[in-house]
């Protein structure tokens, strides 16, 4: 298990950091569809920032803060929201993923409703990469084996 | 045995070689892929969606149901690894 680092210039750097990194990807997930980007990049790219809290920080003190079944809620969300938006289009009475469809309920014109949804995808995928990125560095940096939960 | 690997193997190239000599040109506009449906987003792609990055656009509405499939396959890795490594604290007291 990963435990904090002693040395307080990786601890204070990685802390200045972290916030600045989830900003970022933010930023790319939200301009995706001005430039390069979208939902894969900027959920890896919010993943590696709480693999650098990881780190830095040690288990414990990122267990804390993103609990590990949350990650996994998480990520079933963003699979949820993206198969969601699908069913919404297809209950509105167009194709699944026919994002024209959500037009009727957002109040805008077929092409902007199809900007939206592309929005809308892209962040399932992002929570979804990050999930899983996530889950997978949590687990192999443990060896899975998790510590005492208080009670 | 060695040599009749060699010689197995020369003509399967052979053949795939062969088999690339009626592929069209690299970046050829003529070429079929170029002819179908490329075109059609190059040209529509701003008018209907609203998205300027034609890359976006596909990825996402015109080919979604694919990134729907990327998705759950990213997914389901990330699950299979919780399933495959995790294990509660149960397990450590009985094993010591």
């Amino acid at each position: 298990m990963i435990i904090s680092s002693d040395d307080i210039i990786i601890k204070t750097i990685a802390r200045i950091f972290v916030p600045f990194i989830q900003l970022f990807a933010l930023y790319v997930i939200m301009h995706g569809h001005y430039s390069p980007g979208g939902g894969f990049q900027g959920g890896v790219i919010l993943g590696a920032s709480l693999v650098l809290l990881l780190i830095t920080h040690g288990y414990e003190e990122m267990r804390r803060r993103v609990p590990e079944g949350a990650v996994i809620l998480l990520g079933s969300l963003g699979l949820l929201i993206y198969s969601g938006i699908g069913l919404t289009c297809l209950l509105l009475g167009g194709n699944y993923l026919d994002y024209s469809q959500l037009s009727v309920i957002l109040h805008v014109d077929p092409a902007h409703a199809r900007a939206m949804g592309i929005l809308g995808i892209e962040l399932g995928v992002a929570f979804a990469v990050m999930a899983a990125v996530c889950s997978i560095f949590f687990d192999i940096s443990t060896g899975g084996i998790l510590p005492e939960d208080e009670k | 045995m060695k040599t009749v690997g060699l010689i197995v193997s020369m003509i399967v190239g052979a053949f795939l070689i062969y088999g690339t000599m009626d592929m069209p040109d690299w970046g050829d506009p003529n070429s079929p892929a170029s002819l179908h449906v490329s075109p059609r987003y190059i040209m529509n792609t701003e008018t209907e969606t609203a998205t300027p990055n034609i890359v976006t656009a596909v990825l996402a509405d015109y080919r979604g149901y694919d990134t729907l499939g990327e998705t759950v396959v990213i997914f389901t890795a990330g699950m299979a690894c919780v399933l495959l490594l995790r294990r509660r604290n149960k397990f450590k007291k009985n094993r010591g």
